[in-house]
């Protein structure tokens, strides 16, 4: 019974986990592609002294710290809750 | 403009005595807790998640990001705030991959994680390899970096300079270990984040404390293109090889893995990585503020005129802000920065060269405490001497691209083992030394036929592999050759005991009292 609902618990940290790489691999590489062969609209100005590129650039930063705020979220409210249930059945 | 830089700066001899003197003092405080391994490499595990996510800040903010990345921006304009966004990307694949696994399940090295369900031995020495690789580039890059910027700021030569550095070095690891290596970065990452705070003050106190001003003066002084992607960003596949390997990088760097086995437990882990994301990513957005902050109010010219590549460009804009005070901080600062990151690198590469090679191959995982100490002090020692004359024998060398080169093996020998061995039941002992080696192994063989040797170094007129960075071809490579030697065999105890990892990366010390 515990082994099974650790191993359910596990596959939903999986989850979480690879899903929040691949959204931060696709944030990144996204900007890393625009730089790359769309510099023109990188370099375009918002507002004079803004461009999309240093906008992008610094929501890149931001984005970070989004997902690794939904991330610990998660694993406090949810997953760390769970892990104790698991142990104090364990230790029945 | 004037500056005094690369004469003697009393301000900033004091500055850095004074940190000198704390630093020492906090080694021989350490020094009286440190009696055994664990102590040694991992503080007994006691730091808390605040203290841990500045020391990981302090361990990954080196000199290179705080002076180079300035620089960069300074000279490039946009192109330099590519290499601060990369180098902050790499975190939250650390936080969301590894991070708790490896405080679940290992104790002192990253290759106790690798190595738990595998054959010990030859898992550990590949590790080793992987991790003394990494250790050894990154260290000449913090070493000739170090000469360099000691002879610039208080006029010292460079050999000299070198010395000190390693003499500091082992005074805090061998006395102090991981009690107060962790304090240094500590202290470090303070005044690190503090002078950077200020500097920036200073430079928006200029624009009405708005940045957009500051953009724009900049892209009134040299034109719009300062904030659009330039002729650094020629070749895309360059750009996204760079990405891989930084993006993948930080999770496979020894020095970084190895401060989660500081804290108590998984949790703590978490909280740390947090607060260093939290420290990083604000100090990387406070260089976009420096770098068009020194291009605008210093002049490109002025700032190429002390050093070409722009490394000084955040001394010389201290002093133009603040005078010889601010400079000679801010000196000290960069110094200790150096000091704080060969102190972190000494430490994991002797933990892998001891905990690894020493105790679980030669010794079979026999050794006691007094032993297990005695060999770690050993090859701190030997290791601190190793990084004086890397740094003396690659004097005058280019270095930016060593820390590239860093990040890539790591990257492209360390990650995909360390990965797969905590969420692919499949993976084989041999499959993972195969990774290890091929990815390390391959990533020096591409930097060595890289433009960067051929044609920067050794000035050929092409090279045979056209990106600077390996880690587009590395990296997969290396993911590659870990799953299809995993396919070819079976091995029937990593495979069975994988129920056993799984469990104690959720559980941690729990597995062992529940089961």
């Amino acid at each position: 019974m515990r082994q099974k609902t650790l191993i359910k618990l596990a596959q939903q940290k999986w989850i979480l986990s690879r899903n929040l790489s691949l959204a931060m691999m696709f944030v990144y590489f996204g900007f890393i592609l625009l730089v790359a062969y769309n510099k023109q609209f990188m370099g375009s100005l918002i507002v004079p002294g803004m461009s999309w590129g240093i906008l992008l650039g610094a929501l890149v930063i931001v984005s970070v710290w989004i997902l690794i705020y939904i991330y610990v979220r998660w694993t406090n409210n949810y997953y760390d809750h769970k892990i104790k249930q698991i142990m104090l059945h364990g230790e029945k | 403009m004037n500056t005094t830089l690369g004469q003697f700066n009393p301000v900033a001899i004091v500055f850095f005595l004074l940190f000198i003197a704390l630093s020492l003092g906090i080694t021989y405080w350490a020094a009286n807790r440190t009696n055994n391994a664990a102590q040694f490499y991992t503080a007994g595990g006691q730091i808390t998640g605040l203290q841990n996510g500045l020391a990981l800040a302090g361990d990954f903010m080196s000199a290179a990001s705080f002076l180079g990345i300035t620089g960069l921006v300074a000279l490039n304009g946009f192109d330099g705030l590519i290499y601060s966004i990369g180098f902050l990307v790499g975190w939250p694949i650390l936080m969301f991959l590894v991070a708790e696994p490896l405080r679940n399940l290992g104790t002192y090295t990253f290759a106790d994680v690798v190595a738990y369900r595998m054959n010990q031995k030859p898992v550990r020495i590949a590790s080793a390899l992987g991790t003394l690789a990494v250790v050894s580039f990154y260290l000449i890059a913090q070493m000739v970096g170090a000469g360099n910027l000691i002879k610039l700021l208080f006029g010292i030569d460079y050999e000299i300079a070198i010395v000190i550095v390693g003499l500091v070095i082992i005074a805090y690891v061998i006395f102090g270990g991981m009690m107060a290596t962790t304090w240094v970065q500590i202290i470090k990452a303070g005044f690190l984040l503090g002078g950077t705070v200020l500097l920036s003050i200073l430079v928006l106190s200029r624009f009405g404390f708005n940045p957009i001003n500051l953009f724009a003066a900049a892209a009134n002084k040299y034109g719009s293109q300062v904030l659009a992607p330039g002729k650094q960003v020629a070749n895309p596949l360059d750009a996204i090889s760079l990405g891989l390997s930084l993006m993948f990088g930080t999770a496979g760097l020894p020095h970084i893995l190895m401060r989660f086995y500081t804290v108590a437990d998984a949790k703590t882990a978490r909280k740390s990585v947090m607060y260093a994301s939290w420290f990083i990513g604000s100090f990387y957005l406070l260089t976009f503020v420096l770098g068009f902050g020194a291009m605008t109010l210093l002049g490109q010219a002025d700032i190429q005129k002390v050093d070409k590549g722009g490394n000084m460009a955040a001394p010389i804009l201290a002093e133009a802000l603040g005078g010889n005070v601010l400079l000679g901080f801010i000196a000290a600062v960069s110094f200790a920065t150096i000091l704080a990151v060969v102190a972190g690198l000494t430490l994991s590469g002797a933990a892998s060269l001891s905990h690894d090679l020493w105790v679980n191959v030669v010794k079979n995982g026999k050794a006691d405490e007094v032993e297990q100490l005695r060999v770690a002090r050993y090859a701190t020692l030997a290791l601190a001497f190793f990084s004086i004359v890397l740094g003396i024998a690659f004097k005058g060398q280019n270095v930016a691209y060593m820390v590239g080169l860093a990040f890539a093996i790591a990257a492209s020998g360390n990650f995909p083992s360390l990965l797969l061995s905590i969420f692919w039941r499949g993976l084989t002992t041999n499959g993972a030394i195969a990774s290890i080696l091929v990815g390390t192994i391959t990533s020096l063989l591409l930097i060595y036929l890289s433009p960067t040797i051929q044609v920067d170094m050794l000035n050929h007129a092409s090279a045979i592999f056209p990106l600077k960075n390996p880690g587009l071809v590395t990296i997969p490579l290396s993911f590659f050759v870990a799953i299809f030697v995993s396919l070819l065999e079976k091995d029937k105890r990593s495979t069975e005991k994988f129920a056993e990892v799984q469990q104690k990366i959720h559980l941690g010390s729990h597995y062992d009292i529940i089961n």
